[in-house]
């Protein structure tokens, strides 16, 4: 039903099951939530959790952030993710019974500074390019090589392969650990804490 | 920590790991409407699995021919420098190709040709290989077609190019430091103080270096619009209707969508030894519709005419107010 899969943000979505049935919800979430991350990260980190942990604290949030926008698109959408993100920490808190003395306290306690604006979107928009390129700069060379070749200059995936003298399926690889690294150094930050803009 | 009772699943690396593999496998040139159909089943599984792979997906589109990244002016430790080890190790061969470049440029290009427009002139220049390059107002180029090789130099102003392509000959453009090889092209390009715009309508061309290091080069498609400045190109695509707009100097008209005054009258005096100023807030009006290129007279007068504003004329410029 939908081949064009690369072009039409919205066409990953499936429609029946388990999975999502609301129409604008991937643009949604990568529009309004993922510019969110670098600081959902900040705060995640700071919460004295075990670095492991950060990972699947966030698919949780997001998990959740979705599940509600399936009924109704929160807005503003930033106080709402930080509630839930809070909430999520409570929860696994008491889950794990090893709640630290006044953790849960301090967590209500913790200045999320909801009513502080994001960066606004033409800036972004500014340092988007700023970004990319910084963060391309930090990939492991040959994952950044592949990713460039294909993706910003347009080889065939053929003429990757034989340049590089790999396999297709190594290219496959590049490009997936690529753009790991990618989506974690543009929206996580880096995976080192290091704040960029 | 892997305690039972937990209430969040300990699997998002696990997932992110495979939405990536998602992502690398659906680029192949083989990606069938089967596989897709197993990408979609994958994804209806969980909503995490969606999420996972939103978030990967977002991040492989920004990469999307968005831009080619060229060595810095500053460049110390930058991209480049690595990207490019190939370039730094040959650095001894090109101070001295430079060197032979300096002495040589006289007689190396003997059947160089200088051709320049001046205010509100264009010309046809018609190449013997069938190639025609029409020169825009107030504009230079050099031409140099030999048997070996096609040259232009782009030296101001704003050409279009009709190539007859002939990969034994190459038809070269050099222009402010960057190089379009054509691939069978129609293509535009205009140079200016800051930066030089590339459009192309039709074929495909290759933008590169001036030097002709090509490990950077991008490709240009039609409908493709690319910004060079000296250490960035930004390549967007437009609408064909839009570019079309872009290159209504081939029928001496400009084509004004939604154009402030003060970008219109920017463009008129580029044909114009006779100026248009605009003053005040009159220059953020907007106005569409088609004008002669070289008749700035009759635009002041219909501008002024639609927007309620006041032109005067005093023979060497005209000044459009409230």
């Amino acid at each position: 039903m939908r081949d064009t899969p690369e072009t039409n943000p919205e066409a990953t979505g499936p429609a029946p099951g388990g999975g999502v049935a609301v129409p604008g919800l991937e643009a949604w979430f990568v529009e309004e939530v993922l510019p969110l991350e670098a600081a959902l990260m900040h705060f995640l980190r700071r919460s004295g959790q075990h670095a492991h942990e950060i990972a699947d604290l966030r698919q949780e949030v997001y998990l959740r952030v979705c599940e509600a926008a399936k009924t109704k698109i929160p807005h503003p959408v930033r106080p709402f993710l930080f509630t839930v993100a809070r909430n999520v920490l409570i929860d696994q808190m008491r889950r794990n019974r090893v709640i630290p003395i006044d953790a849960v306290a301090e967590l209500e306690a913790l200045d999320i500074a909801t009513d502080v604006p994001g960066p606004d979107r033409s800036a972004m928009a500014r340092s988007d390019l700023r970004r990319l390129r910084a963060a391309l700069d930090e990939l492991p060379p040959r994952c950044r090589e592949v990713l460039i070749l294909r993706r910003i200059e347009g080889l065939s995936r053929r003429e990757i392969a034989s340049r590089l003298g790999i396999t297709d399926k190594t290219v496959t690889q590049y490009l997936a650990s690529g753009v790991r690294t990618l989506a974690n150094l543009l929206y996580a930050g880096s995976e080192a804490g290091r704040r960029r803009g | 920590m892997s305690d039972a009772k937990r209430a969040i699943s300990a699997n998002a690396d696990e997932i992110e790991e495979i939405a990536a593999h998602w992502i690398g496998r659906r680029d192949r040139d083989d990606w069938s409407a089967k596989d897709q159909e197993e990408l979609d089943a994958w994804l209806a599984q969980d909503m995490t699995h969606s999420i996972a792979f939103w978030r990967l997906n977002a991040a492989w589109q920004r990469t999307e021919r968005l831009t080619a990244f060229r060595p810095s002016t500053v460049g110390a430790g930058s991209f480049f420098d690595r990207a490019r080890p190939a370039l730094l190790r040959s650095a001894a061969a090109v101070v001295g190709a430079a060197l032979l470049g300096a002495g040589a440029l006289y007689w190396l290009h003997p059947t160089q040709h200088r051709y320049t427009t001046t205010h509100g002139t264009r010309e046809i220049v018609s190449l013997s290989d069938g190639s025609q390059i029409e020169l825009n107002t107030d504009s230079s180029m050099r031409v140099s077609a030999t048997r070996g090789e096609r040259m232009v130099w782009l030296d101001r102003g704003e050409a279009y190019f009709q190539v007859k392509h002939d990969a034994a000959h190459p038809f070269r453009v050099l222009v402010a430091g960057h190089q379009v090889t054509d691939l069978g092209t129609k293509f535009s390009i205009r140079t200016g103080a800051r930066k030089t715009v590339i459009t192309l309508t039709e074929g495909s061309a290759r933008l590169d270096d001036a030097d002709g290091a090509q490990a950077h080069a991008i490709t240009l498609k039609p409908g493709d619009v690319a910004v060079a400045t000296a250490d960035s190109v930004s390549v967007t695509k437009l609408p064909l209707h839009v570019l079309n707009d872009r290159l209504g100097w081939l029928r001496g008209v400009l084509v004004f969508d939604n154009t402030t005054l003060a970008d219109a009258a920017a463009q008129f005096n580029r044909y114009s030894d006779r100026k248009l100023i605009v003053v005040g807030d009159a220059a953020d009006l907007r106005i569409d519709g088609t004008f002669p290129a070289n008749d700035t007279a009759a635009f002041a007068v219909i501008a002024g005419h639609i927007l309620h504003l006041h032109a005067k004329d005093d023979g060497t410029e005209i000044v459009i107010s409230r």
